[in-house]
């Protein structure tokens, strides 16, 4: 069973009807002994970082996620709560991968939405997708390039679009909004 | 890069597909989610869902609608018409839409921008204008572009973007339907003042169109709708047209 994490951050359905359509049985749920024993666990997210991690914490989210040993999956926010910090309200994240979340700079237009390709270092997750081919994004933050980055884009600056550290993975972009490209993806994940 | 992005606008009436000439003129174009399903294999980009008879009946849109689009297809979509409050934007997005489409109730009630970006984050706020251009000034209409609000574009457009719209659907009445191609200047005098992107909108009609709005303004999508539907511009033709001309699009 794949658990979707339930929290106040933007909509699930997008998430679950994309696991769905891969013929995957899910639930949205914020249950700590469901999210426990799931198969695998994706985290998703489209919201402001602060109110999330309070949401998290008052319900000791933070420190299950960070816990976890099956594999995990951040998607756009749930990225970048798995980071070290984030400037977004000045917000202590969870803190599963070792680097700073940061806005855009002003001189571009933010947020970043739309359309983007990466450059990719060889990741199970990836498996099967080119440089040619293109993801969605959404967001005004981005997570510095780190060790734990496995693809790299570049919007004025270059940023992680990929993450990946032990059982934790992680995507700037929303595989659930990628037509098949990201469909790709999600399978990658849900078949580890 | 980032691309520029094609984005078919699907106009509904009564669960029905229909695109308004100059917003008057009806002509049924199909199914919705037919449509929508189609759309996403030829290569769109995103879609745009219009409630366009909800602004005057003041209905509200269709959220099993929305429901069975979200289950449908995999790329981004944005509801728009009808949406009042941040209730009836709370109900669209956990039904499933990405983003919603703001326009006569924004202007109503600047305070609702704010509202739904607090709330979802401003990627999920879409704000759309209609503008005209009347003796040389651009200024916005409301209620389906029958309402002079005596608002001007660009002062709007800025405005909506200090509430906290995370993008405009800027819509020239001067050219949609024509098919002469999109309001160049206005497009962009916003996009350039703007730090958000600026979906161009209203009077594409030949390919060419795109590479013009997308070469001489700063818009980052362009909309369209009945020449996606009934076929006369292919969205893959479109694209490796504007592939050849250097403007950057994803193709499939």
């Amino acid at each position: 069973m794949i658990a979707i994490l339930k929290y106040n951050a933007g909509n699930t359905t997008s998430v679950k009807n994309a696991v769905e359509r891969l013929g995957f049985t899910c639930l949205v749920t914020d249950d700590l002994e469901i999210i426990q024993k799931a198969d695998k666990v994706i985290f998703p997210g489209v919201g402001e970082a602060s109110t999330a991690m309070a949401y998290l914490k008052e319900r000791k989210l933070d420190i299950l996620i960070k816990s976890l040993q099956q594999p995990v999956l951040g998607i756009c926010l749930g990225l970048q709560l798995l980071c070290k910090h984030s400037e977004e309200g000045d917000t202590t994240c969870i803190g599963v991968f070792e680097v700073e979340v940061k806005r855009f700079p002003n001189v571009i237009i933010v947020p970043h939405m739309g359309w983007n390709v990466m450059v990719l270092k060889d990741n199970k997750l990836l498996k099967g997708i080119s440089e040619n081919d293109d993801v969605y994004f959404v967001h005004s933050y981005y997570a510095e390039v780190s060790d734990d980055t496995t693809a790299i884009c570049n919007y004025g600056v270059p940023f992680s679009a990929v993450m990946q550290k032990n059982n934790f993975y992680a995507t700037q972009f929303h595989p659930e909004k990628s037509a098949g490209v990201g469909e790709r993806i999600l399978k990658n994940f849900l078949n580890l | 890069m980032l691309k520029k992005r094609i984005i078919p606008c699907l106009d509904i009436a009564n669960g029905r597909t229909v695109k308004g000439v100059n917003f008057i003129d009806i002509r049924d174009a199909g199914d919705p989610i037919e449509l929508a399903k189609r759309y996403v294999e030829e290569g769109a980009d995103e879609l745009v869902f219009l409630d366009i008879t909800a602004t005057l009946e003041k209905r509200k849109t269709l959220v099993a609608l929305v429901t069975e689009i979200a289950s449908a297809i995999n790329i981004p979509f944005t509801v728009g018409g009808g949406i009042n409050t941040l209730e009836d934007a709370k109900a669209v997005i956990l039904a499933g839409a990405d983003k919603v489409s703001i326009n006569s109730a924004a202007i109503r009630n600047p305070e609702l921008i704010s509202e739904i970006s607090s709330h979802f984050g401003n990627q999920c706020v879409v704000v759309a204008m209609d503008v005209k251009n009347t003796n040389g000034a651009w200024s916005v209409f409301s209620h389906g572009g029958k309402t002079p609000t005596g608002l001007d574009a660009l002062e709007w457009a800025l405005e909506a973007e200090r509430r906290g719209a995370g993008e405009i659907l800027l819509t020239s009445m001067n050219n949609d339907g024509t098919k002469n191609g999109f309001a160049i200047d206005i497009t962009n005098t916003i996009s350039r003042a703007l730090k958000i992107p600026v979906i161009a909108s209203g009077g594409a009609g030949m390919m060419v169109h795109f590479k013009e709005v997308f070469q001489q303004t700063k818009a980052g999508a362009a909309l369209a709708a009945s020449i996606f539907h009934f076929g006369e511009i292919p969205i893959p033709q479109l694209k490796k047209y504007l592939q050849t001309q250097k403007i950057p699009v994803r193709c499939l």
